[in-house]
């Protein structure tokens, strides 16, 4: 179960990273804080899951081993800790869905693209709170208390762009575009996920599929947007193959501690 | 050898070319109005002022404030009021206001002899 808690820890992560490139050069400053207060919980959710991850890998060093070869990781001898898991994977490790990991385009693009991940993490934390596992029910019911606002501040700013002025419809639109073929990836359970779906860990998301399409309509409808039909989606993330927008982001975020292993501050 | 060089530019940059154009005809359509905020702290207590943001309506209000005034479990309940809605005295009036009370000291009720059983006073 190690790599179903990465999986969440890394879509945690990076949506968190991304969010947090708007300090400082959010819209407004009540939107600056908003979008930094959302990468925060995400980066937070992304602590719980690889703490936990971290535990399981240490737990049972030798089966899990061979899933990370990166030479930075290799050097660590000891037991592992979340900034290992965070910092010293390459990018192919990384088992994130392609939807967090794209660059954050302007804000019509982050907040599209917010309002899709926090509406599948909605349900995804809704069924892990009954989870047979009782540490990621535990963080599941954490975290849903902040995607629910996540949802409701990203619903909201959909309906406001999608039905605001001539600009900010069509840039709503074109993020939609932009972003659609990347929601279905969402819902194809990637083999470790089926496995935690047989131990009664997780419910297969490709269930979630239907309600998640009904509340984009349902958005949708009253910001006058409307669901693209094109059946094509990028997938790959969760198996570690990746755009090449990753290779970008974590030369940023892991940049200090390749540079200058071990130091903190 | 060619060598290609992608320049990114963050967040505020097209903003702002944009911004100043279309601010200098319309300045007031294109900021949103101000609201001031006020939080009970905890059950019991009043509502507090606290400060003002911008939003375009009451809804965006009330999460913005969460989001600017309540990070720190600041509150337990927001209020937000437009403020062209408040009212104010006129600091000029202060003379006639305020300053007539100066010599009427026998409206605090500090005059009472207390019995000693009561404490809380």
């Amino acid at each position: 179960m190690f790599l179903l808690s990465l999986q969440m820890a890394d879509d945690a992560l990076l949506l968190g990273h991304r969010n947090s490139e708007w300090t400082g050069h959010g819209p407004n400053l009540e939107q600056d804080i908003a979008i930094s207060n959302i990468a925060l919980d995400l980066i937070g959710q992304a602590r719980n899951f690889y703490q936990y991850a971290a535990f399981q890998f240490n737990e049972n060093r030798t089966a899990y081993e061979g899933l990370i070869n990166s030479p930075a990781f290799q050097q660590v001898a000891e037991n592992l800790d979340e900034d290992d898991l965070a910092y010293l994977r390459d990018a192919n490790e990384f088992r994130n869905h392609l939807l967090v990991e794209l660059n954050k385009g302007d804000w019509a693009f982050t907040i599209t693209r917010q309002f899709f991940i926090s509406l599948y993490q909605q349900h995804l934390y809704s069924d892990l709170q009954k989870s047979s596992d009782r540490q990621i029910a535990a963080i599941a019911e954490k975290s849903l208390k902040e995607v629910n606002y996540h949802v409701r501040w990203s619903g909201e700013w959909v309906i406001r762009l999608g039905d605001g002025t001539e600009e900010s419809h069509r840039r709503m639109r074109s993020a939609i575009d932009q972003l659609w073929q990347y929601t279905g990836e969402l819902f194809i359970p990637a083999d470790y996920q089926e496995k935690a779906v047989q131990l009664g860990i997780l419910v297969n998301p490709g269930t979630y599929r239907e309600s998640w399409m009904a509340k984009v309509r349902a958005a949708f409808d009253q910001a006058g947007l409307v669901i693209p039909e094109s059946g094509w989606t990028q997938k790959g993330g969760k198996q570690g193959i990746h755009t090449e927008h990753l290779g970008y982001l974590l030369a940023e975020l892991q940049y200090l501690q390749r540079s200058y292993p071990g130091s903190s501050w | 050898m060619k060598t290609y060089i992608t320049i990114q530019y963050y967040g505020d940059y097209g903003d702002r070319e944009t911004a100043k154009e279309s601010s200098g005809n319309l300045p007031s359509n294109r900021d949103w109005p101000l609201w001031e905020v006020f939080i009970r702290s905890k059950m019991g207590l009043d509502h507090k002022h606290v400060g003002s943001l911008h939003a375009a309506d009451a809804q965006m209000a009330i999460e913005n404030a969460r989001d600017v005034y309540t990070r720190r479990q600041e509150g337990i309940s927001i209020w937000v009021v437009e403020s062209k809605n408040i009212h104010a005295s006129n600091p000029d009036d202060s003379a006639s206001f305020y300053d007539p009370a100066d010599d009427k000291v026998y409206r605090h009720p500090t005059f009472y002899e207390l019995p000693d059983e009561l404490k809380a006073m």
